[in-house]
C-alpha cells in the first residue's frame, strides 16, 4: 500500500503536469513574436492589395500561434492527466466552432431589412451622416 | 488502474460480493485532481469568450452611423499591448522554471516582473478605453461598440483578476515558501495567465486587425 502511495505521489509530481524547459519557453516565445509581428506588418503596410487575402492569411497565423502557445506555454500533450485535458480541449473546440460558425450562419441576414440607402455605404460614409 | 480480475479487497464485502456503497472513500493525494479541475474551468471560460466572439462577429458591422474600426483603432498601440502580454507570458515561464529549482527569490522577482507587464497591459487598455469614451465611442453608441467593449472588457477583467491572484500568491510564497500547495497554485495561475494570452491572440486578430480590413 505504501509503495502504491509513493507511486501516486510520484505520478502527481512528474506525469500529472508536464513542465517546460528554458529552451522550450524560448522557442515558444520566438515563434510567438514572429507569428504576431507578421500579421501586424501585413495589415499596417497593406501588403496584399485584396483585404480578403490578408484576412485569410492573418487568421491562419492566429491559428498557428494558438497551437504554439498550447504546446510551448500551456504544455498540452496527449499524455497529461491520462489524456483527459486533451479530450476536454477537443470537446471545447467542437463547441467553440459550433458557437461561432452557427451564430454567423444564422445571423447572416441580420441587416437585410435595414434602410436601403445604407446598403453599400462604408462605415466612414455612415459616420459623416447626421 | 486496478483491473476487474484483481479488485482491491476494500471494494468487496466479507462474502466476496462487490460493494456499491463504500464505507470509506478511496484515498486521493491532496491536490491530485486540481490541475484537471482547473483545466475544466479554463475550458468553460473559453466558452464564455466564444460567445463574446460570436456576438462580436454578428454585431461587429453594426455601426449605427457611428464611428467604425478605422476611426477608432490605433494599431501601434495594440501592437505595444500585445508585446506587453507576450513578455508577461515568457516572464511567467521563467518564474515557473525558478520555482522548479526551488529558488524563492528568483520566483518572486519573475512574478513581480510578470505583474508589472500585466499592469502595463491594463494601463494601455484603460488609456485606449478612456480615449474611445472621450471621443463619444461609448458602449451605448452602437452594436459594434457594445460587442467590442464586452469582449475586450471581459478579457481586461480577467487580466485584472489574474494580477490580484498573482499578488496574493506572492504574499503566500513570501509567508510559507514554495510548499507543494503554493507550487500547485502557481501552476494554476500559470495556466490561467497563458490562457489569457491565447484569448488575446483571438482578440487582436479578429477585432483589431480584421477590423482595420473592413
Amino acid at each position: 500500500m505504501s509503495a502504491h502511495d509513493q507511486h501516486d505521489a510520484h505520478d502527481h509530481h512528474e506525469a500529472g503536469q508536464s513542465h517546460g524547459t528554458f529552451g522550450s519557453y524560448m522557442i515558444g516565445f520566438a515563434l510567438s513574436v514572429i507569428l504576431t509581428a507578421i500579421p501586424f506588418w501585413l495589415v499596417m503596410t497593406g501588403y496584399f492589395a485584396n483585404p480578403q487575402t490578408t484576412a485569410i492569411v492573418i487568421m491562419a497565423f492566429a491559428v498557428v500561434q494558438i497551437i504554439v502557445h498550447m504546446i510551448y506555454f500551456l504544455h498540452m500533450n496527449t499524455r497529461s492527466e491520462s489524456g483527459w485535458t486533451m479530450m476536454a480541449l477537443i470537446f471545447t473546440i467542437v463547441l467553440v466552432v459550433i458557437t461561432l460558425s452557427g451564430s454567423m450562419w444564422v445571423m447572416y441576414h441580420l441587416n437585410t431589412n435595414m434602410m436601403p440607402q445604407m446598403q453599400g455605404m462604408s462605415p466612414h460614409d455612415m459616420s459623416q451622416m447626421p | 488502474m486496478a483491473s476487474t480480475a484483481t479488485v482491491d479487497a476494500a471494494f468487496l464485502d466479507k462474502d466476496g460480493r462487490p460493494l456499491f456503497h463504500l464505507a470509506e472513500e478511496p484515498h486521493h493525494p491532496e491536490g491530485s485532481s486540481t490541475m484537471l479541475g482547473f483545466w475544466m474551468y479554463l475550458m468553460s471560460d473559453c466558452l464564455i469568450f466564444a460567445c463574446l466572439f460570436a456576438t462580436y462577429a454578428v454585431l461587429g458591422g453594426n455601426y449605427a452611423a457611428g464611428p467604425g474600426p478605422h476611426d477608432l483603432f490605433d494599431l501601434p498601440l495594440v501592437a505595444l499591448n500585445t508585446a506587453m502580454l507576450l513578455f508577461s507570458s515568457i516572464t511567467y515561464g521563467f518564474a515557473m522554471l525558478a520555482m522548479e529549482k526551488n529558488r524563492v527569490a528568483a520566483t518572486q522577482a519573475w512574478l513581480a516582473i510578470t505583474g508589472l507587464f500585466g499592469l502595463a497591459f491594463l494601463g494601455i487598455e484603460l488609456y485606449e478605453f478612456a480615449h474611445l469614451i472621450h471621443e463619444g465611442a461609448t458602449p451605448m453608441r452602437s452594436g459594434f461598440l457594445s460587442a467590442f467593449f464586452a469582449l475586450v472588457g471581459t478579457h481586461g477583467l480577467h487580466v485584472t483578476f489574474g494580477i490580484v491572484w498573482l499578488v496574493t500568491l506572492m504574499a503566500q510564497v513570501a509567508k510559507k515558501g514554495l510548499i507543494p500547495a503554493n507550487q500547485r497554485r502557481l501552476m494554476c495561475l500559470s495556466m490561467f495567465w497563458h490562457f489569457l494570452d491565447v484569448v488575446w491572440i483571438g482578440v487582436f486578430t479578429f477585432v483589431y486587425l480584421m477590423g482595420m480590413l473592413r
